[in-house]
């Protein structure tokens, strides 16, 4: 058979290749931004606030992309699917990236102190969230359901974890009210690792609508 | 394979169709909505300008023409009965390429009608307004009707006709590619037309142009070599078909 629509799929080989670029440099600029906190290297942490531009270029150039697409192709079925789930998706990745900035900022704001990672499970759901990016873009690129559903499972880790981070920080704020500057910024990062893990459950989401044809809520 | 879940206005059962030795339509069987518009898609050849023919009896004229099964409207199976006049206003269809006749506007609307008997002259001018407002034509041909309308633009004789359609006072609106030979502004105007006509008619719809089928219809059928490969609303068969081989043709991966 021959293929018709052999400008339109390498179009949308581009639009993936965009894609996967924009999230190798959020799960690196993550990772910095975690090593940053972890070890309090303010000025890696820095980079990470700086770096963050190029991330928000390519977010820009993927919807222009996408909508150019959508108006020239007129695309229907698995095609039409593809090119919203990457529009969503994509979106997803750069709120993932703006918590790293967020993760960095904060690391600026505890500054070099003793500190106390130790009282909460924050590296522990820093871990969960890396591995759930990487399934959750596995089930889109792969069209692969098992690993979107296990996005899912991962998120409910995430969750229990936030919640007894957040009790462990507040019963040691009572005790240590002289950590406050420390234990507030624990606190937000907290909170926007909780919500990374949730982004990259929309990302499942994303990749369930394209295999399935769905609308699949996996944040429950 | 889906069936309707609204009021059938025609229903089609095991429609078998032969030209000659070559069988062109294969077990088709759907139910097609009362004031809805359905689409039939599908590549060149694939039977659906036949199946849409069936429906008014047009192969009728062609020779060795072979048909089973049953094609039922209101209750009435049409190759049962013998009256095909009646068949055919009460199921009009319209065209790809405008087909009016020399003469002016309103004498083409109001050919059906005289040919029905109808001589009275203020009964006529009713009709002949009615039909050309209801085919969204009336302002644009109001001060002229008495001049040749082989002198409108391809757009507007093709309303005209869908006018003459309207004239018999016909229940199902038969279109075969309607807008294939129009421009892109005419052939906006006559999808707003037929989301118009749906409230008053059932019209089945052939189109080339998918993203006409989507804009246009309720429920779309897919015919591929002369079978019904998906029949659905319309929704379903371009966001998310189930059969593969709709969702080849929808994407265009279709050889």
């Amino acid at each position: 058979m021959m293929n018709v629509r052999k400008n339109f799929d390498k179009n949308l080989q581009q639009l993936q290749n965009k894609m996967m670029e924009m999230n190798a440099l959020t799960v690196s600029a993550f990772e910095k931004a975690f090593t940053a906190f972890k070890t309090q290297d303010v000025e890696l942490a820095l980079r990470v606030i700086d770096e963050d531009t190029v991330i928000d270029n390519l977010d820009h150039e993927i919807n222009q992309f996408a909508v150019w697409l959508i108006a020239k192709e007129t695309p229907f079925a698995t095609d039409l699917r593809r090119i919203i789930a990457s529009l969503k998706i994509t979106s997803d990745i750069e709120r993932i990236a703006d918590f790293a900035v967020n993760i960095a900022k904060a690391t600026a704001k505890i500054g070099n102190t003793e500190s106390l990672i130790n009282i909460t499970s924050l590296e522990k759901m820093n871990e969960v969230s890396l591995d759930m990016l990487k399934k959750a873009v596995t089930a889109f690129i792969d069209g692969n359901m098992e690993y979107a559903k296990e996005v899912a499972a991962l998120d409910d880790i995430v969750d229990n974890a936030y919640a007894e981070t957040y009790k462990s920080i507040t019963e040691y704020l009572r005790t240590h009210p002289e950590q406050t500057t420390q234990l507030v910024q624990l606190l937000f990062i907290n909170r926007y690792l909780e919500r990374t893990a949730d982004h990259i459950t929309n990302i499942a989401e994303s990749a369930a609508y394209l295999i399935k044809g769905q609308i699949y809520d996996l944040n429950q | 394979m889906k069936q309707s879940e609204g009021t059938a206005k025609i229903s089609v059962k095991d429609l078998n169709l032969f030209y000659g030795e070559k069988q062109a339509l294969f077990d088709v069987s759907l139910d097609i909505e009362e004031k809805k518009v359905t689409a039939l898609i599908g590549p060149s050849g694939c039977g659906k300008s036949t199946f849409l023919r069936t429906l008014n009896r047009m192969n009728d004229l062609i020779d060795g023409v072979k048909i089973s099964g049953d094609i039922v409207i209101d209750k009435e199976d049409i190759y049962k009965s013998a009256d095909v006049i009646k068949l055919r206003t009460k199921v009009g269809m319209v065209f790809q390429k405008p087909n009016l006749f020399p003469m002016s506007i309103y004498d083409n609307v109001a050919y059906g009608p005289r040919a029905q008997g109808i001589k009275n002259k203020k009964e006529l001018n009713k009709i002949v307004e009615e039909s050309l407002r209801g085919a969204a034509i009336w302002d644009e041909v109001k001060d002229r009707l008495k001049s040749s309308a082989l002198g409108l633009s391809g757009g507007q004789q093709q309303r005209v006709c869908i006018a003459r359609a309207i004239a018999m006072k016909p229940d199902v609106i038969l279109m075969d590619e309607p807008t294939s030979a129009l421009d892109p502004i005419s052939t906006l105007k006559v999808e707003e037309l037929i989301a118009q006509l749906k409230k008053a008619y059932t019209i089945v719809i052939v189109t080339h142009n998918m993203q006409q089928a989507a804009r246009v219809s309720d429920k779309t059928a897919f015919f591929l070599n002369g079978e019904v490969i998906e029949y659905d609303v319309t929704n379903s068969v371009f966001s998310n078909p189930k059969d593969q081989r709709t969702e080849d043709y929808v994407t265009g991966r279709f050889g």
